[in-house]
């Protein structure tokens, strides 16, 4: 009681002492600028509004083509080279028609799942054409354009879709979980969004390092910045002041959640500025913009500002082998979207127009490319599995002993029982 | 631009061997069922369709229940939800952002408030975000609040186990992990006729409950399943088969596996094994077991989680501690192996009806 008191008396003094309320007013509006509000300018108001988010305008959505594929703005074109325009072009056509085979291949029992990226070919080679081949990248799954522009091959891709002994990742995960630690990317996860927080981790111990010149660059999809760890990323990333490009990858839906019901507010973009991410939406089957987008993107980051970039566009394929859209979209949605807007077709008509491409030079890419799959596809199919033992590796960097006789009991059973395993598509010896 | 799958790969030669393999087990439908259902009527179902049934019951009998989880609206990626949207609208049945955390503290809100919380997590593998709001939160709602609250109306359904391709982060069954902690109800069913029963159960328990579905049998395990309401009591097990020289435990999939065992072990080694489907995991019919232990003196317990803290050291120590004078052999476990999930070798790593047979020829023969 006697404490209270002597408060009150003592904060009554301070009152007297100051000038006038003004200078208290400045001294809190000083103090929350400062301190509460990233140096945002601090203002008193008199008038009680409450903000309606219904009333926030969208963030603009950033292009350089239109739909069809023409430049809107010409200061905008960033003029590539003919051989990189050819390059994303082919990297583009590629993955579709990789995609397509990989797909029927999965319809017919032989890998055991797969997913596609048609329509999003566009944000892929975008993206990873703006960054330097050391810069780090974590992916979500469906970003198999990047990892082809870094020169992943063709015989990498079927043997990691058929988990077979020649596979970087040793046939321990399912398909579509590629890592190439050469090409400077990172081992795909399953769990949704586990990557965000490593990849501004990655980027806090690159900022560490004398003269940086590395970024890193995560993807992640519309439904992925639902979980905790993307605010968690988002949020470290912000103070912890790291060069990081966050590449969102909106295509409308989660599996069968469409966006409407997947958040509120302004996509998104709309969070960027609210964590004290510099932020761009760009429209995401608009290769040239992407990749200015994601260009200008890697310049400021790489001053220690992180920045998320909302590439809008949309899911042409099902989730994966495993789902059937039409059960919770039309086909004509599907469709319409597929013939209005294309990220292939807007490409084309660039390099087209400027006589680097035709129509006889397609066909022939066609038919390179399906040979080259097919003949990649039969090859892993054809290769052995790693030997069973394989099993037991890498669970931490050496053999545990508990761990060695769990191996040994096996060898023991195996022995016994060879006739109930699968041994026939295995290697006969581990390295 | 044709996003159309072209079959171009007919060109290829087809390896059979490459094709994926069938089951590693065979689904056993139930032989008998408990008195009260005897009499009812019955109708061929799948376990997604009696887990279907089962809620479309539990929300007919409860107006306060709601449904809801990662695309559940237009019926989940495993058709459990099918139609509920349709038939229970859109207030009640409806898609939560792709939130684990999110939907269990969202549950827990909901039963707390009064209402029943029938939540869906994806994959049991992706449960982790929600680990904290589960153990942290829904198992001590009731104690830290001196029984004033609780947030008994919560289940969280979740699927479970191997299902042959699913690798890392589609197959494991993390049931263990939540038996650490007290206050949660642990259930995995069998097959159809106990999913429905025993997810009732859990829905009208005054307990939050976990209840793991082996997603393997969704389509896979048919039988014919009662079609009323009724429900199979929490913390029960039963006796799927009798026996007098070995008992073996185990619960979801790895029943089928243990029945297939017992009989390889009758044509082979003239050997009467008794197979306990444990069904409630937490908390668990510990006199079940041990009674049949006193009757065979040989135990074994199988679980396709990783072996080391599973939940079969559980078993282990406990029938240890009461049947010590009734053993005849060592207690053994058959179990995953202590490393991740594989993909491509998952016939290695899985408890396999030859580990199990191989383990009771051991013990019988100690």
């Amino acid at each position: 009681m006697h404490r209270a008191l002597l408060h009150v008396s003592r904060r009554a003094q301070a009152v007297r002492n100051l000038a006038s309320t003004v200078e208290g007013d400045a001294f809190r509006l000083n103090e929350y600028s400062s301190k509460y509000l990233g140096h945002r300018k601090a203002a008193f108001t008199e008038k009680l509004e409450i903000i309606n988010a219904d009333d926030t305008p969208a963030i603009p959505i950033y292009r350089v083509t239109n739909a069809v594929g023409d430049v809107i703005d010409k200061s905008q074109d960033p003029n590539f080279d003919e051989p990189t325009a050819i390059k994303m072009y082919k990297t583009m056509t590629q993955l579709n028609i990789m995609d397509r085979i990989l797909y029927d291949s999965q319809r017919q029992g032989r890998i055991s799942f797969y997913m596609t990226s048609f329509g999003e070919e566009g944000n892929h080679v975008g993206s990873a054409a703006a960054l330097e081949s050391h810069d780090l990248i974590y992916g979500q799954y469906r970003e198999a354009g990047v990892l082809l522009w870094r020169g992943y091959s063709m015989e990498n891709f079927m043997n990691q879709c058929y988990g077979n002994a020649d596979d970087l990742g040793k046939g321990r995960q399912m398909p579509m979980h590629f890592g190439a630690k050469e090409r400077n990317f990172v081992t795909i996860s399953s769990p949704l969004t586990t990557q965000l927080p490593q990849a501004v981790g990655s980027a806090y111990a690159f900022k560490q390092q004398k003269d940086n010149q590395r970024i890193v660059v995560v993807y992640f999809g519309d439904g992925a910045a639902s979980e905790g760890d993307a605010h968690a990323a988002f949020n470290f990333a912000a103070t912890l002041k790291c060069p990081i490009i966050f590449f969102c990858r909106n295509n409308g839906y989660a599996i069968s959640t469409p966006t409407s019901e997947q958040y509120g507010g302004d996509g998104i973009a709309g969070k960027g500025p609210a964590y004290g991410l510099h932020t761009i939406r760009v429209d995401g089957n608009d290769l040239l913009a992407v990749y200015n987008a994601t260009k200008e993107a890697r310049r400021v980051a790489l001053t220690n500002r992180p920045v998320l970039i909302e590439a809008m566009t949309y899911r042409l394929g099902h989730h994966s082998t495993s789902d059937d859209s039409t059960a919770y979209r039309s086909a004509e949605e599907v469709e319409t979207w597929g013939d209005k807007d294309h990220p292939i077709t807007r490409f084309n008509k660039y390099i087209t127009e400027r006589g680097w491409w035709n129509e006889e030079k397609e066909k022939d890419w066609q038919k390179e490319v399906k040979k080259r799959v097919l003949t990649e596809f039969s090859a892993a199919e054809k290769r052995k599995k790693a030997h069973y033992h394989d099993l037991f590796d890498d669970v931490y960097d050496e053999l545990p002993l508990r761990l060695r006789r769990q191996r040994d009991e096996l060898d023991a059973h195996i022995k016994e029982y060879k006739e109930h395993y699968p041994m026939d598509g295995l290697k006969e010896t581990h390295h | 631009m044709s996003c159309r799958a072209v079959s171009v790969l007919s060109k290829c030669r087809i390896s059979q061997q490459q094709i994926r393999g069938k089951a590693h087990f065979t689904f056993q439908p139930s032989q008998t069922l408990p008195a009260a259902l005897q009499s009812m009527e019955k109708t061929k179902m799948n376990l997604m369709q009696s887990v279907n049934e089962a809620m479309r019951i539990a929300m007919e009998t409860d107006d306060s229940a709601v449904l809801f989880g990662e695309d559940v609206a237009f019926g989940g990626v495993f058709r459990c939800s099918l139609d509920l949207q349709k038939k229970f609208g859109k207030d009640r049945v409806f898609n939560t952002p792709l939130c684990e955390q999110g939907i269990a503290g969202f549950g827990i809100g909901v039963a707390a408030a009064g209402a029943t919380a029938i939540a869906e997590i994806q994959f049991g593998d992706y449960i982790f975000p929600a680990y904290d709001q589960l153990v942290n939160e829904a198992a001590k709602f009731r104690y830290r609040s001196g029984n004033q609250f609780d947030c008994g109306k919560l289940t969280v359904r979740t699927t479970w186990g191997a299902v042959g391709h699913g690798a890392l982060y589609h197959s494991q069954s993390p049931e263990a992990n939540f038996t650490h902690t007290p206050g949660l109800k642990l259930v995995v069913p069998r097959g159809p006729i106990q999913a429905k029963g025993l997810l009732l159960s859990c829905i009208r328990d005054p307990n939050p409950c976990i209840f793991f579905e082996p997603k393997i049998l969704y389509r896979l395990a048919a039988e014919d399943v009662p079609t009323g309401d009724y429900t199979i009591p929490l913390g029960q097990a039963e006796t799927v088969r009798t026996g007098k020289d070995l008992t073996l435990v185990a619960w979801g999939t790895q029943v089928h596996v243990a029945l297939e065992a017992a009989q390889m072990a009758k044509d082979k080694l003239s050997a009467d094994v008794e197979v306990i489907d444990l069904q409630t995991i937490q908390p668990w019919d510990e006199d079940h077991v041990v009674e049949s232990v006193q009757k065979t003196g040989r135990l074994i317990v199988t679980h396709e989680a990783p072996i080391s803290s599973g939940f079969g050291a559980e078993i282990a120590s406990t029938v240890q501690k009461r049947c010590f004078l009734n053993l005849e052999s060592p207690i053994e476990r058959v179990a995953g192996f202590d490393t991740p999930f594989p993909h491509v070798h998952e016939p290695f790593y899985l408890p396999t009806v030859h580990r199990v047979f191989d383990a009771i020829k051991k013990s019988v023969n100690y």
